[in-house]
């Protein structure tokens, strides 16, 4: 016990954040996309958890051991997909976002438990991606095996967050985004095609919940089970209120609250002792969701941020 | 009359004779006893949900098939508002036994005895068949989770390299409980230098938050690992990948991981469940808590491929007798 100092605590428990951070920072910033757009996807849930089915078995020697690249492949277009459905039935169809998002939710789940019973006969392990060490960096005291340590998919989360602010900041079609998420009538007027921008926004968001899904299996567990996901799709959703939309602020509550969850599980290991007395484990386990309930409250300011015409379907001439 | 009398007469002897043949049938073959299963998670969850569904599959195989016992199951029922109307359907279909099988299904048991008293109802974990109550048709059982937890402990004191060994469970309550004070117990009993990091995932199905303890654990230097639950799939696949050992419970699962798994405390219910069945078929729906145990065959140790020493080998056998002679009691 002596042995561990706070610094070796501190490390590992950081080196374990941005991994156990990844999952939900990818679902979270495809989820602005989708939100930006005007569109509120509950579905992603479902859409990571055939993403991780789907992503393990084209990877696995006990699926079609087509290779993990391939996996990554197939759960981002299946995250398409189930985003073109989301897409459909809440763009064209102009049905209720929320319960579309939650009928997609439980398809998800229950499709990628029967295909899992089906094709798989209940166990799918895979060799998952490695860390890659970057030369150099990595030797950085501290922050070189918290950040410079990690496997390739926890880097390409970390990547994404500027390339998606960029994205939504400096392109035309972020702006497009933007103004038919805050007020598609006046996007319509100047011309933008509303339906087809939110299209591309709610299937770039389901691809990166199916990426979300597939970093799962492939970069953090090297195995599928049933409803895997167990809710890490709503936080990604409750992610992005609590970011205000904002691609660094999503990465910022995302790395926040997986670090609450891995400090918890070292105060664990630590036994450490409040007045002399084991901190009962509930309560550590509630600490996360308490963290992000109380930040949510003091972050009602991002609200100002919130796309004005958020599960307004949008019909030309309303 | 006798041109139109024979065939008339014919027809009602093929009658007859159909009415006399069907009612052998009939009379020549039992209708199956049909047990229907509701389980919390996948039948495939390598754990405990699985561990109910093998048993009543083998116990199927060895009564001699499905035309004797019918087989019926949900999984993955962890909403129990989802999980009651699924039992209530089962009842209403007319199966003779519905096995509930989580603490969580208890009241909804309950609920529904009365209405169904030719159906006979078991759940588990739980000690409580009502009988106190006026309730006949409800069965209780449980494993002793602590005996097998104690042989493993005391074999992963002595592989142990470190001194440090880890224990995952879902959340700190009923057999997760029982499992990890008896691992401990044998740890302590047979090496009371080693230390036992004992942490809780606060879920059954997180398997990321069970690696993410896992590898926490391997960080903290532990070498040796266990868990319970279907939460624990991704802790020993982390467990692996550091060329560490796991010992399991409820399943066996080092057919999976048989490089990483050293030996599993297997749940039998076979003898449970073929109990309950004759009793069935002798009138009696419930009114029994059973308890799977060492000594009854409800538990079992099943070993690995892992390379063990005759010494670990030999301190789990008599860890086992210990445990069924009393020489060593597992306060619950």
């Amino acid at each position: 016990m002596d042995e561990r100092t706070l610094l070796d605590v501190l490390v590992a428990a950081s080196a374990l954040t941005m991994a156990s951070a990844m999952p939900f920072l990818y679902s979270a910033l495809g989820e602005v996309f989708s939100q930006l757009s005007g569109v509120f996807n509950l579905g992603v849930e479902g859409i990571m958890l055939m993403g991780a089915f789907v992503s393990i078995y084209f990877a696995s020697d006990m699926g079609l051991d087509a290779g993990l690249l391939v996996g990554v492949l197939a759960g981002i277009v299946t995250g398409a997909l189930l985003g073109l459905v989301m897409a459909f039935v809440s763009v064209t169809m102009h049905a209720d976002q929320g319960i579309s998002g939650i009928g997609i939710t439980l398809v998800g789940r229950g499709l990628s438990t029967t295909l899992f019973i089906l094709l798989a006969d209940g166990v799918l392990l895979v060799e998952s991606f490695q860390p890659i060490r970057i030369p150099l960096l990595s030797d950085l005291p501290v922050l070189g095996e918290i950040l410079f340590n990690q496997n390739i998919m926890v880097y390409g989360a970390l990547l994404l967050v500027p390339l998606t602010a960029w994205l939504l900041r400096r392109t035309t079609w972020g702006l497009q985004i933007r103004a038919v998420g805050q007020n598609p009538a006046a996007a319509d007027a100047m011309g933008v095609d509303v339906v087809r921008v939110r299209y591309s926004a709610v299937i770039l968001g389901g691809a990166m919940a199916g990426l979300a899904g597939a970093s799962m299996p492939l970069a953090l567990t090297n195995v599928f089970q049933v409803n895997m996901t167990a809710g890490l799709g709503f936080i990604a959703v409750a992610m992005v209120y609590f970011g205000g939309w904002s691609p660094w602020r999503v990465m910022v509550g995302s790395l926040l609250f997986s670090a609450a969850y891995n400090l918890q599980i070292w105060v664990q290991v630590l036994d450490v002792k409040l007045f002399g007395e084991t901190i009962p484990v509930n309560i550590l386990l509630m600490m996360p969701y308490v963290l992000a309930i109380i930040v949510l409250v003091f972050a009602r300011d991002m609200q100002r941020f919130r796309p004005q015409a958020m599960n307004r379907p949008f019909r030309r001439g309303d | 009359m006798t041109n139109y009398s024979a065939p008339g007469l014919r027809a009602l002897g093929f009658l007859f004779m159909f009415a006399v043949l069907s009612s052998a049938v009939a009379v020549g073959a039992q209708d199956p006893i049909r047990v229907a299963i509701v389980a919390p998670s996948s039948i495939r969850d390598l754990s405990w949900s699985q561990s109910i569904h093998s048993s009543l599959k083998a116990l199927q195989e060895e009564m001699g098939g499905e035309s004797v016992l019918h087989i019926a199951y949900s999984e993955a029922m962890s909403s129990v508002s989802a999980a009651s109307e699924t039992l209530r359907g089962y009842a209403e279909d007319g199966f003779d036994i519905i096995i509930a099988h989580g603490t969580q299904y208890g009241t909804s048991i309950f609920d529904m005895a009365h209405e169904f008293p030719n159906t006979s109802f078991a759940w588990g974990t739980a000690t409580d068949t009502g009988s106190d109550r006026g309730i006949n048709n409800v069965y209780a059982y449980q494993a002793a989770a602590e005996e097998g937890g104690y042989v493993n402990g005391v074999m992963a004191a002595l592989l142990t390299e470190t001194n440090v060994i880890g224990a995952i469970g879902p959340i700190p309550a009923g057999d997760v409980r029982l499992y990890i004070s008896g691992f401990t117990r044998g740890v302590k009993s047979t090496n009371p230098d080693a230390e036992v990091l004992v942490v809780y995932v606060g879920s059954f199905s997180d398997i990321a938050a069970g690696t993410t303890n896992g590898r926490t654990l391997l960080a903290a230097g532990a070498d040796v690992l266990t868990g319970t639950s279907q939460v624990v799939v991704g802790a020993i696949e982390a467990v692996r990948s550091a060329g560490g050992y796991w010992f399991s419970t409820q399943s066996d699962q080092g057919n999976v991981w048989p490089g990483t798994v050293v030996s599993s405390q297997v749940y039998n219910w076979v003898p449970m469940l073929r109990d309950i069945i004759e009793r069935f078929q002798d009138g009696q729906y419930g009114g029994i808590a059973y308890k799977l145990t060492l000594a009854n065959d409800g538990l079992r140790i099943a070993f690995g491929t892992v390379d063990i020493s005759p010494q670990m080998l030999m301190a789990a056998g008599q860890a086992v007798e210990d445990i069924i002679d009393g020489t060593v009691v597992i306060s619950s």
